[in-house]
């Protein structure tokens, strides 16, 4: 199903999000890859202030291509990453900070898959190389934190954005995994091919 | 001739393939979207063929993975321009970073340094292909890791033949799944040794979509590795699928009884290339 999305969504709303649902998203998203949530734990952790708010935006796996303008940011290209990186932090993640919408590239494992069932979550994946598109999509550069720390790609974006998409939800909060899916049916279709080569 | 013009030369055709996706994989790429029956695919190359009119029109970079900048020179060895080349490659790398802009991707793999520029040790990297002639042909390609990453060598045992080269190719497309942002182009390279195998794959990449293997046995067997690796059902960006590989091209070298190396090599959809060209007359043609 279609879905356009105004952020921030309440959990009813995140789990009412299905595997093959696309949804174009309006609103606030931020950036973080592993260096962000590694930070972002551990400020967590020791209750430091986190000067934005994870629990109303979209979590983007992605390191954003930036130029500094006169006083702002121009976003250049801002594809997504490979999430499967993040697997060692999204459970606690999302658990201490309660994002409802993560997007990122080839999906990510058992233990996020957990935590959007408890939570009440749901990944989306956003079409890889894709960085034109989505920089066409951000109007503009709200926040950047820990530039100088983290440096252009893993500093945490908050991007202001207007229909970004398409994200495809491929993990949702009912269990839903289409990679698990998927790889059941190319498993399938390579033992075939197999076959017919060993018979050509 | 001069190196300013030939630095200039050098950063449009950076720009160029940043920007402006080869026509032919273009044109694949709307094949692909013709023939797509599954909506979570069809909707992922729309995304893709959007995305590449966006970057095309603004000239802008179309993935913000811009690459390690490769280089690949047919050197004419009578062309009076072989000594500039090098060091224009280098300069033009610098200068593109900044101009237009690409992302500093080049890092010490012993201190994890990044200099910033694109530039390191053997970076950029120039290929090398003495040719006759007067003149100079340099392919430019921007390699993204997410795809370079999923690349592979096979030391195979001989005996296993054609039938175990190609199930070693359709079995590695398979286990990729979305990681090298399919629709793919796979460059197949079959004997020599390791280096060469691998070398070859490359530089099958570089083919243009739609222009097979001279030798019609080669042809005939990349069709039917396309074929095969598209009936695995993986599809545009692993959400499943017609198309997994835009293009099969396979080139190969005569190997060692006891060896046959497979190298893999596998291009995202972003399948970025320019040539520069340079007359003996100094004169320099971009595409």
């Amino acid at each position: 199903m279609n879905r356009d999305l105004t952020l921030p969504i309440d959990e009813q709303t995140a789990r009412a999000l299905r595997v093959g649902d696309i949804l174009h998203l309006t609103g606030a998203i931020f950036t973080a890859r592993d260096e962000a949530h590694h930070l972002l734990l551990e400020r967590h952790e020791r209750g430091d202030e986190i000067p934005f708010s994870p629990s109303e935006m979209a979590l983007f796996h992605c390191g954003p291509v930036v130029r500094p303008t006169d006083g702002g940011w121009d976003v250049i290209a801002a594809g997504p990453t490979t999430s499967a990186r993040m697997e060692l932090f999204e459970d606690r993640f999302l658990e201490a900070f309660g994002t409802r919408i993560v997007i990122g590239k080839g999906g990510m494992g058992p233990r996020t898959q957990g935590a959007l069932e408890r939570v009440g979550a749901a990944y989306g994946h956003y079409t890889g190389g894709a960085g034109a598109l989505a920089a066409g999509r951000i109007e503009r550069v709200e926040a950047v934190h820990w530039l100088e720390k983290l440096g252009m790609p893993e500093a945490v974006w908050v991007f202001r954005v207007e229909r970004f998409g398409p994200v495809l939800v491929t993990m949702d909060s009912s269990g839903g995994n289409l990679y698990t899916e998927l790889d059941a049916t190319v498993a399938k279709n390579l033992e075939s091919i197999l076959a017919q080569i060993d018979r050509s | 001739m001069n190196e300013p013009k030939l630095i200039e030369a050098l950063v449009d055709g950076l720009r160029i393939a940043a920007a402006h996706l080869p026509t032919d994989v273009v044109g694949a790429l709307r094949e692909a979207r013709g023939r797509e029956t599954s909506p979570l695919g069809a909707a992922q190359l729309d995304a893709i063929l959007e995305n590449v009119e966006i970057a095309s029109r603004g000239e802008i970079p179309m993935c913000q993975d811009t690459g390690l900048q490769t280089f690949f020179v047919e050197a004419g060895c009578r062309s009076p321009f072989l000594p500039a080349i090098r060091e224009s490659i280098e300069a033009a790398v610098v200068r593109a970073t900044t101009e237009i802009p690409l992302r500093p991707n080049t890092v010490d793999p012993l201190t994890g340094e990044n200099p910033g520029d694109n530039t390191g040790r053997f970076m950029p990297y120039v290929n090398w292909e003495l040719v006759d002639g007067d003149d100079i042909r340099i392919t430019i390609l921007p390699k993204g890791g997410g795809s370079e990453n999923m690349s592979a060598l096979r030391m195979l045992p001989p005996g296993v033949g054609l039938k175990g080269i190609k199930k070693a190719i359709v079995e590695h497309a398979a286990a990729c799944q979305g990681k090298p942002c399919p629709p793919t182009i796979i460059g197949v390279g079959i004997g020599g040794g390791a280096d060469i195998a691998l070398k070859l794959g490359k530089k099958a990449v570089l083919r243009p979509i739609g222009s097979p293997h001279p030798e019609p046995t080669v042809a005939a067997m990349e069709r039917e590795l396309l074929d095969l690796v598209n009936a695995t059902g993986v599809g545009p960006m692993g959400v499943g699928g017609r198309t997994t590989a835009l293009a099969v091209h396979v080139e190969y070298a005569h190997r060692h009884p006891a060896s046959l190396p497979l190298g893999i090599l596998v291009q995202c959809w972003a399948d970025r290339r320019s040539i520069v060209h340079l007359a003996p007359d100094g004169s320099i043609e971009v595409r």
